[in-house]
């Protein structure tokens, strides 16, 4: 692995030897992995290694996966979040997460934004807030003329930032991103590229991608599985200019995945 | 002779125009037989009138306030328990458990059992075992038992329609299962839910059978006050006047007919318009 420059990082989330199994199937093979706070940290790898698996059991949405079970710890606040006596809505508060489709409620946009807020009993200022958390999101200017309107009605792009701004509404610390621009046109993606630059001056993201380009322009760590192994961790620049292992080489020029 | 795609596609699309208008034209050869035979009946003393053996004398008011009172207690009993139930089995239990297949399984057969059978239910369980005689509670509980399985079916399927993305969305925000359930995926299903209400209620309007079973009587002449009064509802009124030999009355059970699809317009109105306004977020 590639010595951090920065060692002074702090680490908000760390993965100790965590394995998950589907069944008798493994599809995580004992990684170890710190996210550092206030940073982006992609992850990437081909298709089926593991990385939508890992990153749900960091907000514990692996629970309703029956057959899933896992091993090892995910430490957040120095406590291992898999166990199973913490309450994962608590959680779920802190570490919000943005969905690979766009999924917002059918409900209004203003709606959208408030619900998580209301039922978690810390909704104050409603208009205040919507405002906020749109504006934050790159969104307020297309909809503020139309709050009250059913929030399918805008474009997917625009849906994935309403995702984004509904999470935001919560104010986490982390937010978790699985394949966040993959349902959508260049233009859309290069808005939501251009956010999570932004958005991390106050939240530590974590993006899974399978889009190389994606993980170059917006990480600062990149970490690379395969077959359920962390195969390389480091930063963005050093990971994609001077790869370690032959396999991160071999997937970053093209010649597998 | 064989046909082109495109004329098959033409023929068929034509017998499906026939089939539809035919259907039409019965709907619209019956409705104007009513309208004609009953028009001349319907007025405001036949709304207003208790029934008599004089036929210039008699009205449906009884029947009318019987129907109305056993529509509105079977709603208000039928619905929520039908929809609890829906919620709880998709909900809250593990869809691959055999019990709970078998539970669903029942429900479903249930649907289609004769409305007569569950008027001898009725009369046994609620008129004699529970001792509420010919009361409107007995009869309303007797319709809610009939319609219960099709509500529970229908909304079933308009929970299990709505996207599982939602719920994730939903837990991912901290929400627990209580908050999922009822902020979210029953707001989403309530225009499916309406439409089996719908069904369900223009089934249970028109039901004399059961009733008969459980004690409507046909001849009323006073309207209920409360749930334990007797009564008598527009179907079995209807009949009752279309046994009837004189003439006159024949024009009356066409004016009560009036009466009943009136009502039921009114009804399936109103649920449209619940549903219209759920809808309003759904696809745009
Ligand atoms: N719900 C599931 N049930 C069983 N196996 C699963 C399930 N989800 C994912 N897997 C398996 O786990 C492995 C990793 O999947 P995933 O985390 O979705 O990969 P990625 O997000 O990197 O494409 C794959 O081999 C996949 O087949
Ligand atoms: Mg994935």
């Amino acid at each position: 692995m590639t010595e951090l420059k920065d060692k002074d990082q702090q680490a908000i989330i760390q993965l100790k030897d965590l394995s998950i199994f589907y069944g008798d199937n493994q599809a995580v093979n004992k990684i170890n992995l710190d996210f550092y706070k206030n940073k982006v940290t992609a992850i990437i790898g081909p298709s089926g290694c593991g990385k939508s698996t890992v990153l749900r059991s960091i907000n514990r949405m692996n629970d309703f996966i029956d057959i899933l079970h896992t091993k090892g710890e995910v430490v957040y606040e120095n406590q291992n979040i898999l166990d199973k006596n913490l309450d994962p809505t608590r959680l779920r508060r802190d570490i919000g997460m943005v969905f690979q489709r766009p999924n917002p409620f059918p409900k209004s946009i203003y709606n959208n934004i408030i619900w998580g807020p209301k039922i978690n009993g810390f909704l104050k200022n409603p208009d205040e807030l919507v405002e906020k958390s749109l504006r934050r999101a790159a969104l307020w200017d297309e909809v503020k003329d139309r709050l009250h309107d059913s929030a399918l009605g805008l474009s997917g792009g625009q849906q994935q930032r309403l995702c984004i701004a509904r999470t935001v509404a919560m104010n986490p610390s982390v937010i978790l991103m699985d394949e966040p621009c993959s349902a959508l046109d260049p233009k859309a993606t290069i808005r939501i590229e251009n956010l999570i630059d932004e958005l991390k001056d106050d939240y530590t993201i974590l993006i899974v991608t399978h889009n190389m380009q994606q993980a170059a322009r917006v990480s600062d760590y990149t970490a690379f599985l395969y077959e359920g192994e962390l195969v390389e961790f480091g930063e963005t620049d050093g990971l994609f200019t001077n790869p370690v292992e032959k396999q991160t080489e071999d997937y970053i020029t093209g010649r597998f995945g | 002779m064989s046909l082109s795609r495109s004329q098959k596609n033409s023929l068929f699309k034509f017998s499906c125009q026939a089939v539809t208008a035919i259907s039409l034209l019965v709907l619209v050869v019956l409705l104007y037989h009513i309208m004609k035979e009953g028009f001349a009946y319907l007025n405001f003393d036949f709304l207003n009138h208790f029934p008599s053996r004089r036929p210039s004398r008699a009205g449906i008011k009884s029947a009318l306030f019987g129907s109305l009172w056993i529509m509105g207690l079977t709603a208000m009993i039928a619905i929520p328990v039908g929809v609890c139930t829906a919620l709880f089995l998709e909900e809250y239990t593990n869809r691959k458990n055999k019990w709970v297949k078998l539970v669903e399984l029942n429900i479903s057969n249930l649907a289609g059992v004769p409305s007569i059978v569950y008027g001898l239910l009725g009369l046994t369980v609620f008129v004699r075992f529970l001792g509420m005689d010919r009361s409107l509670i007995a009869g309303a509980l007797t319709l809610s038992l009939l319609i219960l399985p099709v509500i529970v079916v229908t909304t079933q399927g308009a929970l299990r329609a709505v996207p599982d993305a939602i719920r994730y969305g939903a837990y991912a925000l901290g929400a627990r299962r209580y908050h999922v359930v009822f902020g979210q995926v029953l707001p989403a299903a309530i225009p499916g839910i309406m439409t089996g209400v719908i069904l369900s209620m223009s089934r249970a309007i028109g039901e004399s059978a059961p009733l008969i079973m459980v004690g409507a009587l046909s001849f009323v002449a006073f309207t209920p006050e409360s749930i334990t009064d007797p009564f008598t509802v527009l179907p079995v009124q209807i009949y009752n006047w279309v046994g009837r030999p004189q003439e006159a009355f024949h024009g009356l059970a066409a004016a009560g007919i009036i009466v009943l699809l009136a009502v039921l317009f009114t009804f399936n109105i109103i649920a449209v318009f619940i549903r219209e306004k759920f809808q309003r977020y759904k696809n745009d």
